[in-house]
């Protein structure tokens, strides 16, 4: 192998591809959100967002294919951590409590992972895999917020989506050598408040569109 | 007055490193609150030893906190309860009368137990073999500030250099990782001029060794820091991180 993947492939490596993944995807989620609080102002803000958004043409294809690609080093590279983690200690301790340094997002964070990515299929099969011809978006949109199951299933995967990223947030600074006891408290405030802003901005797009419409 | 507890004790018993292992359940008696855990273990032991019973095995040597050849996970916490705490400084006055204790060796796939509650932690010593060192001889003393050192980097040289190699952070870690052990290694000896020329080298062959030892992967649990009988941070961790970063894409380092 090369001195690339040498590097890549150890524990520390197969950490950074984690990190830098994560932290694109926090990017995306946030980009994802400001586009989405248009739902928000209503159908014509909506639309005017989506229209924006697909005159990109060939800029979003490439966006696509690369949040597609990131996606699959982000998913291949945490069940091969999952996979080694859970070899790691063939004898399970019959007590263990933890000392304080766990939370609910780092005790979970391979299983919130897996059921974000089982929603992600469902939601490109919802509004991307989806037949366009003689509606709009607002519309599927609108549609699909109608059955409370999908009210339901959007808004627990949102809350799994706040807690993976409540831990994956802080943990991708930490992964990168940025922990200082100057500025560690702020990122691990941020990675909170982000992941909050993360679960009610989104959370509560299904609720506002099917009281509202 | 001496205070006396009785407990009853849920202890792991495994013959040999082939035997399969099981907990037992015996009764420790009339134990003074100020003993210290290993003490309790001693009087237990001398019973067992009276009933014509094999004794708990335990790894112990200094008893003042300093060697890091004690440490079992007492009720399900690597070291006990107490924070910053080796096993031989937890004292019974932190249990109270009729009080069931768990007791089990450290558990990681690198750890191989030996025998009850003794585990073979050369692991740790496979990745200091690989890089935890200087390759220079010393010489004789140098004239003071010969080499000057900033007292702040000293100062978070010797944070990392408390590390007693006990192996808490292995057995407290949800993923039996080693990063904690391994940056604080890496850590103090890149902080200080004397260990600069090695850094890469270090930093690539110690991270490698781990890799193949069989320990785990951190996922930034956190539980290593907060057990660590020694309080070694995780801000060593992420010196480790950027040290291996400036080795493998920034050094002559490969394979």
């Amino acid at each position: 192998m090369n001195w690339f993947t040498d590097t890549l492939g150890t524990s520390i490596g197969k950490k950074l591809m984690m990190a830098l993944t994560g932290l694109a995807f926090c990017g995306f989620l946030a980009t994802h959100l400001a586009g989405n609080l248009t739902l928000y102002v209503g159908s014509e803000a909506f639309l005017s967002y989506a229209e924006h958004l697909h005159s990109l043409g060939p800029l979003i294809t490439l966006a696509e294919w690369s949040l597609l690609t990131l996606a699959i080093i982000h998913v291949a590279t945490g069940l091969t951590l999952f996979y080694q983690n859970w070899r790691s200690r063939p004898v399970r301790y019959s007590v263990k409590k933890t000392a304080g340094g766990r939370t609910i997002g780092s005790r979970t964070m391979p299983y919130t992972g897996i059921l974000l990515l089982l929603f992600i299929i469902l939601h490109l099969l919802n509004f991307h895999f989806v037949d366009k011809t003689g509606t709009n978006i607002w519309n599927i949109v609108t549609d699909t917020f109608n059955s409370g199951g999908y009210i339901f299933i959007y808004i627990i995967a949102m809350i799994v989506a706040a807690v993976h990223v409540s831990h994956g947030l802080w943990s991708a600074f930490q992964t990168l050598g940025v922990d200082h006891p100057k500025y560690t408290p702020f990122i691990r405030g941020l990675s909170i408040v982000f992941s909050v802003i993360i679960g009610i901005g989104f959370g509560f797009i299904p609720i506002f569109i099917s009281i509202s419409v | 007055m001496t205070k006396t507890i009785n407990l009853t004790l849920k202890v792991w018993r495994q013959k040999n490193a082939g035997d399969k292992g099981k907990f037992e359940t015996c009764q420790a008696r009339n134990i003074s609150t100020d003993m210290s855990f290993l003490e309790m273990l001693d009087v237990v032991n001398e019973g067992l030893t009276v009933d014509g019973k094999e004794p708990i095995a335990f790894d112990h040597d200094c008893r003042e906190g300093i060697c890091g050849m004690c440490g079992t996970v007492v009720n399900g916490r690597a070291h006990g309860p107490e924070k910053g705490t080796t096993l031989c400084q937890l004292h019974m006055r932190h249990f109270d009368d009729g009080d069931t204790i768990a007791i089990e060796p450290w558990r990681a796939r690198a750890f191989k137990v030996l025998k009850d509650l003794v585990v073979d932690r050369s692991a740790l010593d496979g990745i200091i073999q690989a890089g935890g060192y200087i390759s220079v001889n010393a010489g004789g003393a140098q004239d003071a500030n010969n080499l000057p050192v900033p007292q702040d980097k000293a100062d978070k040289a010797m944070d990392a250099a408390q590390c007693i190699g006990c192996g808490a952070c292995v057995a407290s870690c949800p993923n039996a990782s080693a990063m904690l052990f391994a940056g604080a290694k890496i850590s103090h000896l890149a902080l200080l001029p004397q260990g600069r020329p090695e850094a890469a080298k270090r930093a690539w062959a110690m991270v490698k060794a781990m890799d193949a030892l069989g320990f785990g992967n951190c996922t930034n649990e956190r539980e290593c820091e907060a057990e660590c009988p020694k309080e070694i941070s995780i801000v060593n961790i992420a010196r480790m991180n950027r040290e291996y970063y400036k080795a493998g894409f920034f050094s002559g380092e490969k394979n």
